[in-house]
């Protein structure tokens, strides 16, 4: 190493990247959210080619591209797929601990929505469970409005 | 070794300041869907899809994966690439290597930005070096005002000089329903327009804008199959040097120089304003338009004026350049590139309407970005030998 | 498929924290040692892949920050923004391409400078998901629990991953992590999010790499033998966790049934002599046994239980000790394919594999692996 490396110490330069975001959700998605914050209803959007229920909703099914999807109501209720309980604390963490992820397969999906559970005792979370959505006194139409789903 | 790739499709989408109907996966949908029709392909005829756009403009990490449902790359490989502005002809460039390479017959690329969703410019800042330039640096319009200036001081260009660039491409995007402004402008407005940073004024620059654009190259085992008239990808070079923004010569600026010299050797260019029918260039303020022509051998350094002025690059003159109304009409930043090769190559499909050159046979699409770095295609109606 | 090969490698230690040095003075190094390593020098390059995340590195355009370092001048150049072994794809497709005789190929990250979690929780949708805070790991927990409950695999069969992997790393000098552990230290170590502890998770690294790719001709200037690219392919699966069964891999099955079909492997248990896979977890890399066909579906625990994938055992998985043992995110693609060219050369030291012929690298790329990358590579 030479003598000017060894006689220099390292500096660190710290920041911070700033940049705002506005996402558009586009028609398909504002439907979606519009009846979850008026009606507290979650709908999923139906393929007759694939015959499958896409919860989050899609435009068109991202597996034949048909555009001709129909909206189906689905339950608030569903199964607990997977589930994932931090153990550490994080800043992007939006509950309290005890929460956990989980994968909820709603009655009448095809397909598992990701969101939290609480309301559960330490250890008592299993897959399988039957698990039904807490709706926020006040919402705003994002996917927060579902405060998270609960153990039936 | 290596297979003659041509593009057998092409899809934009409608371009506006914000597309406030669809997020961004909707946006690459609408974009894909159109290629494939305008291609009579479906989704399962695809091999490998290549998408792009610039990260921060979006806020999404790993765009690749996250795009699935809207590229339609449900179990298909795909990948990302991205080098900022030239994201879009870095995609095309992409696309022709896949089926090039013999490992994938027919690549679908798409290039998108939803430049309505960040702040430009906050963005834009974080490409530069964060230690040394970041503190200081003015974002894109000053970038360019920065190469704008000394292009005067050098060669005694004028600022009305620029804006005979800006009326012509205004003026050749009222031909395109694709394009995002449709302006009908004099030398005078452009002139009277506010000014953004010394010698760029509003009308001088580009726009900001929502927009997908999607291409489907195929090899020639199935080229000609798919399409009656495929556009052959005829050579391509590009040079990204930029590590800081003094390291190299702006004018002229020695990236187009050294891609268009790789180019015209590779293929065989000794005129391209007589061998090439038309031209859509990635210039986003009219000061490059001026420019950077000489930079492509256009015309000699310090002719760009003269050139613009004899209205040989206007519809109907010998080379016209940018009938799309080009990226002063239009700037998805990340599809851009991409928008020029679509659009070349409709020229040479004949399928241009209202903005066809007559009988366009070989065109040249750039890219621009980064820090004034260049992307060069080379497209043509003929196979090549 | 017509012949490309690597003819040069170079990596630099895997580290915790790299803070004398920046992006370009770690490409620098890894592009001199690769052209050393070859016997070329940066004139017989024709053409330059960088690989990087721009979120990792806190800047859009990341490829910005080495175009001197990779000595891209005069040259064309592009970039892939994924894990390091789909770059080296695309470097490779460019020489097939007959556009090129030489592609270098080079990626770096430090994942030190800045924060994992909040990184990692920019991959999911804005719209439906990422408020809700998930991030690598919570992700990965999802995923690893819905593969162990579907196949009875136990924690226990995971930690022997990372005790196999640590302990591999003390034969690989560029690696961060090499321990002497044992199943117990792995379940004892701090719980990250069940399944998922600590000695279960790959660490926090930085470093870089690089490759070069050679056709025939070109590859005859290189001081060492080509090895050559045998097979290769890759596959995404769906993106919202909820679309996939996150208890299988078909990404993984597809990708790796187009390499083994280009290499003409039929049986990879038996053919297969060396691999290096993404185990960015420790249950991970008995998910990818299985999509990789060394074993059926579900099959992965009893595979580590019976040591087949140790240095004694048929098919050893990850002697450089994987990502469990460094994990530069983005370059650990690259470092398994330099692992594996090393293994076909006879130079992988105290790692190396008897006999090897032919070698596999393994690299995936977005949440829980929704991406897989195969290359088979060999004489």
């Amino acid at each position: 190493m030479a003598e000017w490396e060894q006689a220099t110490e390292d500096i660190v330069y710290r920041g911070r990247i700033k940049v705002p975001y506005q996402w558009w959700v586009g028609e398909t998605g504002s439907h979606f959210f519009i009846k979850l914050r008026d009606e507290k209803k979650l709908l999923g959007r139906y393929c007759a080619r694939c015959n499958l229920v896409f919860m989050p909703p899609r435009q068109a099914c991202p597996r034949c591209f048909n555009k001709e999807m129909a909206w189906r109501e689905l339950k608030d209720e569903g199964t607990l797929v997977s589930f994932a309980v931090p153990a550490y604390t994080s800043e992007l963490h939006p509950l309290e601990p005890p929460f956990a992820y989980g994968i909820i397969k709603l009655d009448g999906a095809d397909t598992g929505l990701t969101h939290l559970v609480a309301g559960f005792k330490e250890g008592r979370l299993k897959t399988g469970l039957r698990v039904k959505a807490v709706f926020k006194e006040d919402r705003t139409g994002d996917i927060m409005d579902i405060r998270y789903f609960q153990p039936v | 070794m290596g297979k003659r790739t041509a593009i057998v499709g092409t899809g934009q989408t409608k371009c506006s300041s914000a597309r406030k109907d669809v997020n961004g996966q909707e946006l690459i949908n609408e974009a894909v869907r159109r290629a494939l029709e305008d291609a009579d392909l479906t989704l399962s005829d695809i091999d490998a899809i290549v998408i792009g756009n610039m990260d921060h403009f979006e806020g999404i990490n790993y765009v690749d994966t996250w795009s699935v449902d809207g590229s339609g790359a449900y179990l298909k490989p795909i990948i990302k690439v991205t080098t900022g502005g030239t994201t879009g002809t870095t995609v095309a460039f992409a696309g022709y290597y896949h089926v090039a390479s013999g490992l994938f017959d027919k690549v679908l690329t798409v290039a998108w930005e939803k430049n309505s969703e960040s702040d430009t410019t906050g963005a834009i800042v974080t490409a530069i070096e964060p230690i040394l330039e970041r503190p200081t640096f003015g974002g894109a319009i000053n970038a360019m005002a920065l190469q704008a200036s000394m292009y005067m001081a050098k060669y005694g260009a004028t600022e009305e000089d620029a804006a005979r660039v800006a009326v012509r491409d205004r003026k050749h995007a009222l031909n395109n329903p694709y394009a995002h402004l449709h302006l009908n402008i004099t030398v005078e407005d452009v002139m009277k327009s506010p000014m953004i940073s010394y010698p760029i004024k509003y009308l001088d620059m580009c726009p900001r804008t929502d927009g997908a654009c999607a291409l489907i190259f195929a090899s020639e085992d199935t080229a000609e199959k798919i399409c009656p008239k495929p556009v052959w990808v005829l050579g391509l070079a590009n040079r990204h040097n930029y590590t800081l923004f003094g390291d190299q010569p702006l004018v002229p600026m020695i990236t187009m120089v050294e891609a268009a010299q790789a180019l015209y050797a590779k293929i065989g260019i000794t005129e391209p304003l007589k061998q090439f029918d038309v031209m859509e260039l990635y210039m986003p303020s009219s000061y490059s338009g001026v420019q950077w022509i000489e930079e492509l051998q256009l015309c000699p350094y310090g002719g760009g004026p003269e050139l613009i002025a004899s209205g040989v690059t206007d519809m109907g003159g010998e080379c016209p350049i940018n009938p799309s109304g080009g990226v002063l009409s239009t700037n998805a930043i990340g599809a851009t590139g991409s928008q020029r090769v679509a659009e070349c190559t409709l020229q040479i499909m004949g399928k241009a309407e209202q903005r066809q050159v007559p009988g366009a046979k070989m065109a040249l699409a750039s890219g621009f970005g980064g820090c004034f770095w260049s992307d060069l295609m080379a497209l043509g109606a003929r196979k090549p030998g | 498929m017509d012949k490309v090969g690597i003819v040069g490698v170079g990596q630099t230690k895997y580290e915790r924290r790299k803070v004398g040095e920046t992006y370009p003075d770690m490409i620098y190094e890894v592009t001199v040692k690769a052209l050393d390593n070859a016997g070329l020098t940066i004139k017989d390059i024709d053409n330059v892949i960088t690989v990087s995340n721009d979120f990792w590195d806190g800047r859009t355009i990341s490829s910005m920050a080495v175009q001197d370092a990779c000595g891209c001048r005069h040259k064309d150049i592009s970039t892939v923004e994924g894990d390091g072994l789909f770059g080296a794809f695309y470097g490779a497709m460019r020489v097939l391409s007959g556009s090129f005789s030489t592609t270098l190929v080079v990626v770096h990250n430090k994942c030190s400078q800045s924060k994992m979690n909040l990184i990692t929780n920019a991959m999911f949708d804005p719209i439906y998901t990422r408020a809700l805070g998930l991030d690598a790991i919570t992700s990965a927990a999802l995923q690893a629990r819905a593969y162990m409950e579907t196949f009875g695999v136990t924690e226990k069969q995971c930690a022997k991953v990372s005790v196999k992997n640590h302990g591999q790393a003390k034969n690989n000098p560029y690696a961060q992590l090499p321990l002497d552990i044992e199943v117990d230290d792995v379940m004892k170590s701090r719980v990250l999010c069940p399944p998922i502890k600590l000695l279960d998770a790959s660490p926090i690294t930085d470093g870089a790499a690089a490759v070069i790719w050679a056709d025939e001709k070109a590859a005859q200037k290189a001081k060492a033998a080509p090895v050559w690219l045998k097979g290769a392919g890759h596959m995404t699966d769906a993106y919202h966790l909820g679309d996939r069964d996150l208890a299988r891999s078909p990404a993984l099955v597809g990708a790796a049934k187009k390499a083994y079909a280009l290499a003409g492997v039929s049986d990879p248990l038996k053919e297969i002599d060396v691999a290096e896979v993404s185990d960015v977890f420790s249950y991970m890399e008995l998910m990818w046994y299985e999509g990789l066909g060394f074993c059926s579906e579900g099959g992965g625990g009893q595979m580590i239980d019976q040591g087949l994938t140790g240095m004694n055992g048929v098919l050893p998985v990850n002697p450089s000790g994987g990502c469990l043992s460094a994990n530069a995110v983005m370059v650990a693609g690259l470092a398994r394919l330099i692992e594996a060219v090393l293994q076909v050369r006879g130079e992988a030291g105290d790692r190396q594999v008897p006999n090897c012929k032919n070698a596999l690298a393994h690299g995936i790329n977005g949440p829980c692996g929704q991406s897989h990358c195969v290359m088979i590579v060999g004489r």
